[in-house]
């Protein structure tokens, strides 16, 4: 069940949309952004508001990176893996990032705290080796940094 | 020497506001455009040689002529700026959109003006959360300022404009894709023809934009034609904002005249490469470009110019690959990200970038076999401008067929000595 307060924010959507499903993506970072992922039940529940079927909207939940169909810690990291920043120290930011962690790619920390996930080029080559958390970005990240950084989201 | 995109923006500081923006000589463009019939704007355009910076250099008043006129297909028509910006290397329109909003939007407006649609979207990438914020409080501002509205400035003329900020895939930079996308709607390229143009957003025109595209719109009403093609050191109009990552001493992104050389950027802008470090070859327009090499460092980047030299100049913003990097490691990162955003609508991108990313994985690890390379060659062909539903794939092997063409030697002794003597 959406709250009647997830309902508002999404119908409130729905204003500038001339199709009800046009609102799909950001129907689905309403729910992301107040629950942490989306499930099963939700995409159900968001799919009747659009007038969508709930597969025609999983179809879309499930295509974009940033949609999360399973839980997700109370903070995402996202740690560019593409030319520049692999050029420039992916594989070392990565190696120091899990050990600091104690998790793999794709996996969250058994406090819930931090989902590390391996991301496209962010759009910051000029910063290589680049990491989003959250929606902070985070460049150059030298290997002292990281302890640092990670500090800062509890 | 000018630079009329940039002139606003000091990166590292807050972009100026609405206020500052027109004290600064912002709207003067709109003001005068709404007194002009938009066919005269578009003339103005086509006369300035403004060619598309989202990759592919489509000459955009040529483009803007092929909307079909308001009288015969009545609104709504849509006007859509893509800042999607996710070609690994390029991170240019990042810079106009968090350094300069106002200019975006008064582009915007003036293009859409131009080509008579009344409904405006700004497609950003998910990533651009500090561009998302600026545009956000620039378009309130210009919407309580009347710039946005009905009757704009007392016209006739009326314009909404929306930011969809996307979830982050590749493939809604493709235009298509990205008009499916705004319908909420999985995002795969739709057939074409018909194209955007005729029947897009809802089957309704929609014209697609890159954002430095736009941005140069306002200067040129300014200006006029003239002026504008004498920005540059080529055929093709103004500016171009360029970029250079890798390992530079200073990557980064500066707006400098159209046709200014590969070399001059990579050792006056990015500082030359950094000490301990050759360059070995060049990436000149994102991933989807094909490899240039050392010899290509006199070669000016404009769209021409690269593509005789067997390139693209496409986003204009280049990676370095240096003399310690293993290229068949730097190709294989490559595919790992086209293989991973491939949309999967059609098998042979679906499939055989998979399976091309395999092989270099193989190779990369040693365990290559001598067929390997034919059977590279093969899927360049296979996956060749033709054969699959969109760019996507054709781009993707791009920097693969340049590269088993110019650093053959470094795959074969992979394949010789079974392993990476880079490692
Ligand atoms: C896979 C793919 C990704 C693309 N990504 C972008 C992009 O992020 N930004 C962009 O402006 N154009 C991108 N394009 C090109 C667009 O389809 C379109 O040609 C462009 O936005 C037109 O703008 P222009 O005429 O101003 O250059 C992409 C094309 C393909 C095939
Ligand atoms: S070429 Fe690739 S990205 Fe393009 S439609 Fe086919 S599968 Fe999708
Ligand atoms: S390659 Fe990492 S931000 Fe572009």
């Amino acid at each position: 069940m959406l709250t009647e307060e997830e309902k508002r924010e999404i119908t409130a959507e729905l204003a500038h949309c001339e199709h009800k499903s046009a609102a799909s993506i950001e129907a689905l970072k309403v729910i992301q952004k107040r629950r942490g992922w989306v499930s099963d039940a939700s995409i159900r529940d968001i799919a009747f508001l659009l007038d969508m079927t709930p597969a025609e909207l999983d179809a879309v939940a499930t295509f974009f990176n940033f949609i999360y169909r399973k839980p997700v810690g109370r903070h995402v990291i996202a740690v560019c893996d593409s030319i520049v920043c692999w050029s420039l120290g992916y594989d070392q930011l990565r190696e120091l990032l899990q050990k600091s962690l104690g998790i793999g790619l794709g996996e969250t920390t058994q406090d819930d705290r931090f989902t590390l996930l391996p991301a496209s080029c962010l759009g910051a080559c000029d910063r290589a080796p680049a990491m989003l958390v959250d929606e902070d970005l985070h460049g150059p990240v030298t290997p002292e940094m990281i302890d640092g950084i990670l500090e800062k989201y509890r | 020497m000018e630079r009329p995109l940039t002139k606003n923006i000091h990166p590292g500081q807050e972009p100026l506001s609405l206020a500052e923006y027109e004290k600064a000589g912002g709207y003067r463009s709109l003001r005068k455009a709404l007194a002009m019939p938009p066919q005269d704007i578009v003339a103005l355009v086509k006369a300035s040689n403004l060619r598309g910076r989202g990759g592919a250099g489509f000459p955009t008043g040529m483009k803007w002529g092929l909307v079909p006129q308001v009288g015969s297909v009545p609104q709504p028509r849509y006007f859509i700026v893509n800042a999607d910006e996710m070609e690994p290397g390029a991170f240019k329109d990042r810079l106009l959109l968090e350094g300069d909003p106002n200019q975006i939007i008064e582009g915007i407006i003036v293009s859409a003006y131009a080509v008579q649609t009344e409904k405006a979207f700004i497609f950003l990438r998910r990533e651009y959360f500090l561009a998302e914020k600026r545009l956000k409080k620039a378009i309130a501002e210009a919407y309580e300022k009347g710039y946005l509205g009905a009757g704009i400035l007392g016209s006739g003329f009326n314009l909404d404009l929306r930011i969809h900020s996307s979830a982050g895939r590749y493939i809604c930079g493709e235009e298509t894709a990205l008009i499916n996308a705004l319908e909420g709607k999985r995002a795969v390229p739709r057939a074409k023809p018909p194209f955007p143009l005729a029947c897009g957003l809802w089957g309704r025109p929609t014209l697609v934009n890159n954002p430095e595209t736009v941005a140069n719109i306002p200067h040129i009403v300014n200006n006029g034609a003239e002026w504008f093609k004498a920005l540059s050191a080529c055929a093709d109009g103004g500016t171009k904002i360029y970029g250079v990552s890798g390992r530079v001493n200073k990557p980064g992104a500066w707006e400098l005249p159209m046709g200014t050389t590969i070399e001059e950027l990579i050792e006056d802008h990015g500082g030359g490469m950094q000490k301990g470090y050759a360059l070995r070859g060049i990436i000149p327009g994102g991933a989807s470009t094909d490899f240039l090499l050392p010899k290509h460092l006199d070669v000016p980047m404009d769209f021409d110019s690269v593509a005789k030299a067997g390139s693209r100049m496409g986003t204009g913003t280049m990676t370095v690959l240096d003399d310690r990097t293993c290229p068949v490691g730097f190709v294989h990162n490559l595919e790992v990200f086209f293989s991973r955003e491939s949309c999967g609508w059609c098998t042979p991108c679906r499939e055989g970038l998979p399976w091309i990313e395999k092989i270099l994985h193989a190779i990369e690890n040693g365990r290559g076999e001598s067929g390997d390379l034919s059977l590279l060659e093969q899927h360049c062909r296979l996956l060749g401008p033709g054969n699959t539903f969109c760019a996507l794939a054709p781009g993707a092997v791009e920097p693969l067929q340049s590269a088993l063409k110019y650093f053959r030697e470094d795959f074969e002794r992979h394949i010789r000595e079974k392993k990476c003597t880079w490692k």
